[in-house]
């Protein structure tokens, strides 16, 4: 029995990461087939040589910096003050923003948006793609951190209290000086997420807000091209590093 | 202390009510308008959209978005919970095991559909192969079909089966199986009788998170399914892009909200508590 579990687990585990290391694995092709023709770094170049995937990748950092940011303080103070003291319409309202259909989200949010620019007068553009990012992002920000609180002991914070600090200073410097790794582990997630989205990213963007995975997706759609396995390769590699980074960062 | 409480929230609460709430609520008026002339919405209000999802075309896709996601849900149980099983058993290096779980589930999902477009495609990875190995004369369709779709939602949303059933299996008592296996329990038995029914908290816990994006998916059904295989989340796209039928799309939209709301509701009442 533990024989035939540990094969099931090295089958699943082969079918979860083999087909991402098969495309790292010719993004280094010499040809343009899936014949391996010898090791070369012409798709690399190729990419770093495209003004529109420069532009692109540019604008999905700034977007994911700038989301990620405002995620990150928005979660943290909304995790802690569930953690004092929770609130039910607030998880589940949470929860349902989790598990609504990226692409309900998205149109809602163009919606929203187009309503809005009547009066406004503004374009769809980067800062539409910013704040659908960081409606997207809270949720997760809310669940690391409130894990992390979970195993704070909160008889730190009261003893800082009785020996005389004020509420925002407990917080200040006790409770959140031993969120650091909570915090900042939220916030890598929160910026892979919101560098790979795709769904709503499309809706949202404007003609010059054009994101990385959006282009990625027309190139893609068009059929085979060595160039997305070398931009693939570099973001798999580039965001894994992060989420890993996120994941020891977790453990208390 | 009241206070600082309420200033931490506000932020959160304007966030959600202003990027959540406003969008859902402008969506839901949309359903009851008219498509306007150039797109958007007009007046008179109506029923129409609601009861044009009620459309033997549009029940159709329903019932197809509900078999895709049924069959990857299951899928993903069957495969998830053996994994699961496993990473719960490893000892002082489950910690590594869970991670490579969900290393390329964080990582991007645009990124693992595609691996999957350079693998089944024509001239893919393996009918390049499978060509140069003399077993096939024509590559095989693998790309742009219901199974090619199956697959990508199975591999894209495996690790949110594999999370919540770690987690309950991972509480389980060891004491437990031992008590059964020392009763005279073999293996399967002790798996079928005292495991699989103490883990059903963390089974329904993965099959809402599996089924709900598998049903609302739009990503992996657009690129693996090539546009052949129409379900929801792609019926709801083209309607605010291609078709500019807005009213419509926001009906559709709502419909796949109640959905989800229905299946969340059982969840919570099931559990006494969310997601989170």
């Amino acid at each position: 029995m533990n024989r035939l579990l540990s094969f099931s687990a090295v089958l699943l585990y082969a079918f979860l990461h083999l087909p991402l290391l098969v495309l790292a694995a010719f993004s280094f092709n010499q040809g343009r087939l899936t014949v391996w023709q010898g090791f070369s770094l012409r798709w690399y170049e190729a990419a770093f040589h495209d003004g529109q995937l420069i532009e692109a990748a540019l604008n999905s950092l700034v977007i994911a910096f700038a989301a990620t940011a405002l995620a990150t303080a928005i979660g943290t103070l909304c995790a802690y003050g569930l953690w004092k003291h929770g609130s039910r319409t607030f998880t589940l309202s949470l929860s349902l923003s989790l598990v609504t259909p990226e692409i309900v989200m998205g149109i809602s949010l163009l919606a929203l948006f187009q309503w809005a620019f009547r009066f406004l007068g503004a374009h769809l553009g980067l800062h539409t793609v910013i704040l659908a990012h960081v409606s997207f992002c809270v949720a997760f920000v809310v669940i690391v951190v409130l894990a992390r609180l979970r195993t704070f002991d909160a008889a730190l914070e009261e003893a800082a209290l009785d020996l005389g600090a004020t509420h925002f200073a407990a917080f200040y410097r006790v409770t959140l000086p031993n969120l650091v790794p909570g915090i900042l582990s939220a916030a890598l997630l929160a910026f892979t997420i919101s560098f790979d989205d795709y769904v709503i990213t499309s809706l949202v963007a404007g003609v010059d807000s054009e994101t990385l995975p959006m282009v990625l997706y027309a190139i893609a759609r068009r059929g085979a091209n060595p160039v997305v396995n070398a931009i693939s390769t570099i973001i798999v590699f580039g965001l894994g590093a992060l989420i890993l980074v996120s994941e020891r960062l977790r453990k208390p | 202390m009241n206070r600082l409480r309420t200033l931490c929230l506000a932020p959160a609460a304007l966030l959600l009510l202003a990027l959540f709430a406003a969008p859902m609520a402008i969506l839901a008026v949309y359903t009851l308008l008219t498509r306007g002339v150039y797109g958007g919405v007009a007046q008179p209000f109506t029923f129409e959209n609601w009861l044009r999802l009620f459309d033997p075309l549009y029940l159709g896709i329903l019932a197809r978005s509900f078999s895709v996601a049924a069959a990857a849900t299951a899928l993903c149980l069957v495969l998830g919970f053996p994994l699961a099983l496993f990473i719960s058993r490893a000892g002082p290096r489950k910690h590594l095991y869970l991670a490579l779980v969900m290393l390329p589930f964080w990582t991007s999902l645009l990124v693992r559909t595609y691996a999957w477009m350079f693998l089944l495609r024509d001239t893919g990875l393996i009918n390049t192969s499978l060509l140069a190995l003399g077993l096939i004369r024509q590559p095989l369709p693998l790309l742009y079909n219901w199974w090619a779709v199956l697959l990508g939602l199975v591999y894209g949303y495996l690790p949110f089966m594999v999370l919540p059933l770690y987690s309950t299996l991972e509480r389980l008592d060891p004491a437990l199986s031992e008590a059964a296996a020392d009763l005279g329990a073999r293996p399967f038995e002790t798996l079928r009788r005292v495991v699989i029914p103490l883990a059903a908290p963390g089974m329904r816990a993965g099959v809402l998170l599996v089924f709900i994006p598998c049903l609302g998916a739009y990503l992996t059904p657009d690129l693996l399914g090539g546009g052949k295989t129409i379900l929801i989340g792609t019926l709801v796209q083209n309607q605010f892009t291609n078709a500019r039928d807005w009213p419509f799309g926001a009906a559709l939209s709502m419909g796949l909200m109640a959905i989800v709301l229905v299946l969340l509701w059982l969840q919570v009442r099931r559990q006494g508590q969310s997601l989170l």
